[in-house]
């Protein structure tokens, strides 16, 4: 029985809160060094919501409604510091560099607000971010509105190839990737992509499929903090996605 | 172009930007898309009127404090709320203060569950799947689920070994994934 089947059974436990003691503590340790096991705590998270949906049907009264509001609205803004979110929302634009520049204006953006925060009013500082807000929507347009044409340039007469760029931003552990002329995949299959550590086994980073165009994203997956990266890699794994690779790199790529 | 384990949904993004920007109508927004859900789950665990709509109350003023704590790139709304909903349900349940920070709510792959057909769809494939599960699967999941048991309660109650207790929650959570993977 490997590590990560060892503590498969118990994962599903400490989805649901139902694991204690002893067995919780040893699972938490093990959390902090597995990185596959953190990404199927996630997955067993999101089947656990699932399993939420079978209470669907009661609604609440209808004064709830107003109370929430009322309450929001007595309670105003809230406090600047938690305002912060630790993954950017807007870290899933992106294409190509521009998706790296976003990130990285946001993370300033961000950083700026904070410090204004310690010196403007709660309302100036508010129109401020705003405007801010505002201004970097502006520049993420073309990137995010869907009418937006996106076209990759090659050398005339090279046939398309597929190509994939990775973003990562460890000290954010952030990571964009962006893919376009990947070829389509048999049923139940997708392509993973890979962070290959300094040292140690790669560790998952997301499973995609293409569009009907070849192109395919993905966005802040779930990785271990500040991992230090010397490569990413992709394979076919089935659509679930793997713990480990388990078919050839079909792409790879070290740092430019 | 399709993105996975990052699929954003829109109405999610929008609802938390402007949770961000301090936006009140956000918060309405949020309501009249997920009051259901949050409500829904807060009365099947608690079995009270007053008190799940306390929850509801929580739960959506802790997003409107924090909305940073939900990553609109790592999954819907719909599913972080309903984990959320059922963890601060199952601390008033058993009158224990909140164990889970909302912000250590992180949820992957999870469906598009953005409106009310999604929800209603489904609500009835996953009401289809525990229907289809042996008895003693579906009890041991519903009584870790819904009543907050440990899994040595669920065995001291069901008078199960705790290796079966674990073997049918952790089997019963997979069916449920299978039957959205397909």
């Amino acid at each position: 029985m490997s590590e990560h089947e060892q503590y498969a059974e118990d994962l599903a436990l400490y989805a649901l809160d139902a694991l204690l003691g002893d067995d919780r503590a040893k699972l938490d340790q093990h959390l902090t060094a597995c990185a596959a096991c953190r990404l199927e705590l996630e997955r067993l998270r999101a089947d656990t919501a699932l399993l939420a949906m079978s209470a669907m049907g009661p609604r609440p009264p209808q004064r709830a409604r107003q109370r929430l509001l009322d309450a929001v609205a007595r309670e105003g803004r809230a406090p600047l510091a938690h305002d912060v979110s630790r993954r950017p929302w807007w870290g899933w634009l992106g294409w190509a560099a521009t998706a790296a520049v976003i990130v990285f204006a946001l993370s300033l953006w961000q950083e700026n607000a904070l410090l204004r925060a310690t010196l403007a009013s709660a309302s100036g500082r508010q129109a401020e971010s705003a405007r801010q807000l505002e201004e970097l929507r502006k520049i993420a347009a073309p990137i995010i509105e869907p009418e937006a044409q996106r076209v990759t340039l090659v050398a005339t007469k090279t046939p398309p190839q597929p190509q994939g760029k990775a973003f990562y931003l460890r000290s954010r552990n952030s990571l964009v990737f962006l893919a376009s002329n990947m070829p389509a995949l048999p049923p139940q299959k997708a392509y993973e992509l890979w962070l290959i550590p300094m040292s140690g086994s790669p560790v998952p980073a997301g499973v995609f499929k293409p569009d009907a165009h070849g192109s395919g994203s993905l966005v802040n997956p779930p990785l271990p903090a500040g991992l230090e990266a010397k490569a990413f890699a992709i394979t076919i794994e089935n659509e679930s996605g793997s713990p480990t690779p388990t078919s050839p790199i079909l792409m790879s790529g070290a740092g430019e | 172009m399709s993105s996975s384990r990052g699929q954003i949904i829109p109405a999610d993004l929008t609802i938390v930007t402007g949770l961000k920007a301090g936006d009140q109508g956000a918060m309405a927004d949020l309501y009249d898309r997920y009051s259901s859900v949050v409500y829904a789950v807060a009365l099947r665990v608690l079995g009270d009127t007053g008190a799940a709509e306390d929850v509801l109350q929580e739960v959506f003023l802790q997003l409107w404090r924090n909305p940073g704590a939900f990553d609109a790139a790592r999954g819907s709304l719909a599913s972080w709320l309903a984990v959320v909903t059922r963890n601060r349900a199952i601390d008033s349940l058993r009158k224990r203060h909140p164990e889970t920070d909302i912000e250590d709510v992180v949820l992957s792959i999870a469906p598009d569950l953005a409106g009310a057909a999604e929800l209603a769809r489904a609500a009835e494939k996953v009401r289809g799947v525990m229907g289809s599960m042996a008895p003693a699967q579906r009890s041991a999941l519903e009584l870790a689920y819904w009543e907050g048991m440990s899994h040595s309660e669920i065995a001291e109650k069901t008078g199960e070994p705790l290796g079966t207790i674990k073997t049918r929650i952790r089997a019963g959570l997979i069916a449920l994934r299978k039957a959205f993977q397909t």
